[in-house]
Order: C-alpha cells, then sequence, then structure tokens
C-alpha cells in the first residue's frame, strides 16, 4: 500500500524529552529497581527498549536484563492469512519468576499485540507484574488492555498508521502519521 | 523492512526452491530453535492443524523429529504406519492417501522408496505435501538442517568446499545436499568407490574423487554417507574392510580438511565403518547437533507450507 506523510507529531527533542519523562515515571513506580526486567516486542519494541535501558543505566547506574520477545507465533490471527507472517527470534536468557517486566512496544492499538507476548511470556514464567510501555498509543483498543506507561496519546483514524522512528534503524528520531494515498 | 514470501505449497526437493526460499525457511528455523530451549517447549502457531506422517519405510529419527516439531507448534499428529495398513490387504497408495484426505489433513509428510511419489501425491491432493525421503531421490529437510547446521558453525553458507563421502548412489541426502550447495554456489566434491560414485554426478556440478585424500583435502565441511546394507550397498564393493580401509574417515584423514572444517553424518551412524569413533565424538563432529536443528528446520517447513509470508503487525 502506498501511503504518504500526514503529519509529523514529533521530532528529535521532543522524543528525547518523552523518553526522559518515561523512564523517570518506571523508575518511580517501581522502586525495587534491580527486580525489573525490560522486554522489547519485535521489532521496533526492542529498540525502544534498548533506548529504555540506557536511559535507566544513565538515571540510576543499574544495567537491566533486556530480553527481545516474538509474538508471531501467538496471534490470534495465524489462521486467517494465507501468507504465513515471518517468524523472528525470541530471545530471553534470564528468568521471568517474580521479576517485574517492563514489557515494550513503540505502538500500541488494538492490543492484539499485547495480549499475544502476554501469553507468550507466560509460557516462560510467572512473573511479579507486567506493566506495559508504548511509545505511542494511538487508540482503538478491541482488548482490555491499558499502558501503564505512555509517550503520547495519539487519536488516529483506523486507516492511517503511525510510524515511530528511530535514529538507530531509520537514521532520525521522529513520529509521523501516515495515510494511505488511495482508499 | 525486507520483504518476504515463500509461495511454495509443497517441499518436494530442494530442486523447486529458490535461493530465497532456502534463505527463508533457515531463518524461520533459527528463530524456531529458542522454542526447543523453553521448559514449556511448545507455542500455539498451529493450533488447530493436522499433520498426517505417512511413513512407507522404517524411519525413526525423520518421523519422530516431524512428530516433535508439529506438537511442538500445537499441531495435531497422525502417525500413519505402513506395516499395519491396509496397504499390507491391497489398497493403491492413491487409495490410501485419498482415505487420509478424507479426515481433512492439512499437511502430509511422506516417505516412500519410489522416486517422485510426493509428486504424484501432488496430482490429486489438497494438502500440502512434505517429501520425508523418497527412494534414490531427495530428503529435501535433511539438506536444510544440514544447511543450518553448517551456517551456524561457520556463519555463513557461501563460498564453501563440501566434501561428501560414500555411496553418494543411493544416498537422497546426498542428492539434495548437491542441489543445494549448487544452487549457493560451493564448490562440490564426490567422494567413493566407483561403483557408487558414477561420473554421471559431474553433470551436477560436482567434481568426482575415488580418493578421499584428494576429496577431502581444504574441505569447509565433510559430510560422511552411512554404507546403506538394506540397499545392497556391499554388493558395489569387495568387503566392509577394504570400504573402511579406503573412504572411512578418520583423524589423520581430517587433518587435510581445513582447521574449521566440520564433520557431519545424517545418521544412524556404523561406528568404525564410515566413521572412526574417536573422530564422531570429537568436537568437530556435529551430527548430534543436526539432530537437534533437525527439529527446528521441520517446524519452520511445517510453519511456512501455507503460502506466502509478508512483514507483519501496526
Amino acid at each position: 500500500m502506498e501511503e504518504k506523510i500526514k503529519a509529523k507529531i514529533m521530532d528529535e527533542k521532543k522524543m528525547k524529552r518523552t523518553f526522559l519523562r518515561l523512564g523517570m515515571e518506571i523508575l518511580e513506580r517501581n522502586r525495587e529497581a534491580e527486580n525489573m526486567v525490560l522486554i522489547g516486542i519485535q521489532t521496533k519494541g526492542v529498540f525502544v527498549a534498548r533506548r529504555i535501558e540506557q536511559l535507566i543505566k544513565e538515571l540510576e547506574n543499574i544495567d537491566l536484563p533486556l530480553g527481545i520477545l516474538d509474538i508471531t507465533m501467538f496471534r490470534d490471527d495465524l489462521h486467517m492469512h494465507e501468507k504465513q507472517p515471518a517468524v523472528k527470534k525470541t530471545q530471553i536468557d534470564f528468568s521471568i519468576e517474580d521479576r517485574d517486566i517492563i514489557l515494550i512496544d513503540d505502538v500500541v492499538f488494538t492490543g492484539r499485540t499485547i495480549r499475544a507476548a502476554m501469553d507468550s511470556i507466560f509460557e516462560l514464567g510467572r512473573p511479579a507484574s507486567v506493566q506495559l510501555t508504548a511509545f505511542i498509543d494511538r487508540g482503538h483498543r478491541e482488548m482490555p488492555i491499558c499502558p501503564d506507561f505512555k509517550g503520547k496519546y495519539l487519536p488516529t483514524s483506523r486507516r492511517e498508521r503511525v510510524k515511530v522512528m528511530l535514529k538507530e534503524i531509520d537514521g532520525q528520531d521522529q513520529v509521523l502519521i501516515m495515510e494511505p494515498t488511495r482508499f | 523492512m525486507r520483504e518476504k514470501t515463500f509461495k511454495q505449497n509443497h517441499l518436494l526437493g530442494i530442486e523447486h526452491l529458490s535461493v530465497a526460499d532456502i534463505e527463508t525457511i533457515l531463518e524461520t528455523a533459527e528463530a524456531f530453535i529458542e522454542v526447543s530451549t523453553r521448559e514449556v517447549k511448545k507455542v500455539p502457531a498451529l493450533k488447530g492443524k493436522t499433520v498426517v506422517n505417512l511413513f512407507f519405510e522404517n524411519s525413526t529419527r525423520t518421523r519422530s523429529s516431524f512428530e516433535i516439531a508439529a506438537k511442538r507448534l500445537s499441531a495435531d499428529l497422525i502417525n500413519f504406519n505402513s506395516s499395519v495398513s491396509s496397504l499390507k490387504k491391497g489398497e493403491t497408495l492413491k487409495d490410501t492417501v485419498l482415505t487420509l484426505e478424507a479426515m481433512n489433513p492439512h499437511i502430509i509428510v511422506i516417505r516412500h522408496s519410489a522416486s517422485g511419489s510426493p509428486h504424484y501425491l501432488t496430482t490429486f491432493a489438497r494438502s500440502s505435501i512434505i517429501n520425508a525421503g523418497d527412494g534414490f531421490h531427495e530428503h529435501p529437510t535433511q539438506a536444510l538442517l544440514d544447511a543450518l547446521t553448517i551456517q551456524q558453525r561457520l556463519k555463513t553458507l557461501r563460498k564453501l568446499k563440501i566434501a561428501i563421502v560414500g555411496d553418494i548412489l543411493h544416498s537422497r541426502v546426498a542428492r539434495s545436499n548437491i542441489i543445494l550447495h549448487q544452487k549457493m554456489g560451493n564448490e562440490i566434491s564426490l567422494v567413493g568407490p566407483p561403483s557408487l560414485v558414477p561420473l554421471e554426478f559431474e553433470k551436477m556440478g560436482a567434481s568426482v574423487y575415488y580418493d578421499i585424500r584428494r576429496g577431502v583435502k581444504g574441505a569447509d565441511v565433510i559430510m560422511m554417507l552411512r554404507v546403506q546394507e538394506e540397499r545392497g550397498a556391499k554388493n558395489y564393493f569387495p568387503s566392509i574392510r577394504e570400504y573402511r580401509n579406503l573412504f572411512a574417515i578418520n583423524r589423520d584423514i581430517f587433518s587435510l580438511a581445513k582447521k574449521s572444517a566440520i564433520l557431519m553424518h545424517p545418521g544412524p551412524i556404523n561406528r568404525d565403518v564410515e566413521i572412526e569413533t574417536f573422530m564422531a565424538d570429537s568436537r568437530q563432529s556435529v551430527i548430534l547437533e543436526q539432530v537437534t536443528n533437525g527439529i527446528a528446520v521441520r517446524m519452520a517447513v511445517l510453519y511456512l507450507l501455507k503460502g506466502e509470508i509478508h512483514e507483519t503487525l501496526n
């Protein structure tokens, strides 16, 4: 589908401030910071998670374990596709038993990805808590899921797409709303 | 993000796969390796799908590997055992498959002693067909798991020298591997007695050697094949002892390969026939890694065989 930029919502400066606030909020809520583990959802969530990991290191000088979670195998729509979605790597090299999981994604939308992520996490053990961090909450939830920490609430239309871009993979830091050129 | 597509409906052989298809299978397999390291070795990806294992030849490892792969993906699996089936009562292969299909399976995994039987099934079956070994023809999942193992150990699948030693003539494993490494642009040398390595194979782009020392020289990978007594391999050389003296791999011969070389064998191994016990248990031997990777590769193939892949979500 071809699409064009409808609006630029955040630039590098704004994103930096938002990340900083997210990091502070996570630390504020979790007094036992050492009990936290970060899990980023493939693919963008992993990069957002790395930023938060870095921030927490700068703020508190602690190294939190960071895991990577691919939720493809737990999707609820696998039987509907004619094409199988690509499976990516899951890598969680630490025990999540009794830890406070900070589950991180770039955008929360219908909530179905998060539902799949939670199913996947509970196959790995029983965490003390799961707290959801989304850099952008774009509304349209179909599941009873609400982020504990959100960078920005961004009301969108369903046919639009929110694009969180990060220097590490996209060359620059910005958040865009994209809309299809034809529909 | 890279767009990937896997458009195959069946896995009949390496012959029908493009390099991109092979890479997609291997990447997917790498992602599935992790599932087998979990405490709960199960993901719901194929929940509600039915896989039939239809084996007309004895096989423990391939059949159980497919079985574990299907179960770890939450598929339902039926093992169809030919020795107690109606085939013994005179039913044809086609009728057997049509009967199974009436139970609406999604995937049929077949092993048969007749080359081409999986292809034949695709002419009338509605399910996806996976070839788990057909006669002397192909054994694609074995070549794919070998490729995954090579990639893990040597960090690449290109610019390699692959030496395959033994009964090439009767080996579907060799044929699938030759085709795969041909597609990857690797150099292939085949080693064995002239009766088991006909010069015909040079037409497939491989070099043929009757002297193992020349064949394995500078190799990155040495694949040993089993002497298949059940296929009458013994009729092709004078004695097992002579075969062992000329074509078995031992420390001395292995040292002619590259320092980083790995030793592979599709199993089951005949210790001290084609492979010296010391070598089979050495650090360079990846025989057990091949078995482990077999599950991940078969999971990937079962998962992918529903059509195309596309990039996902959001």
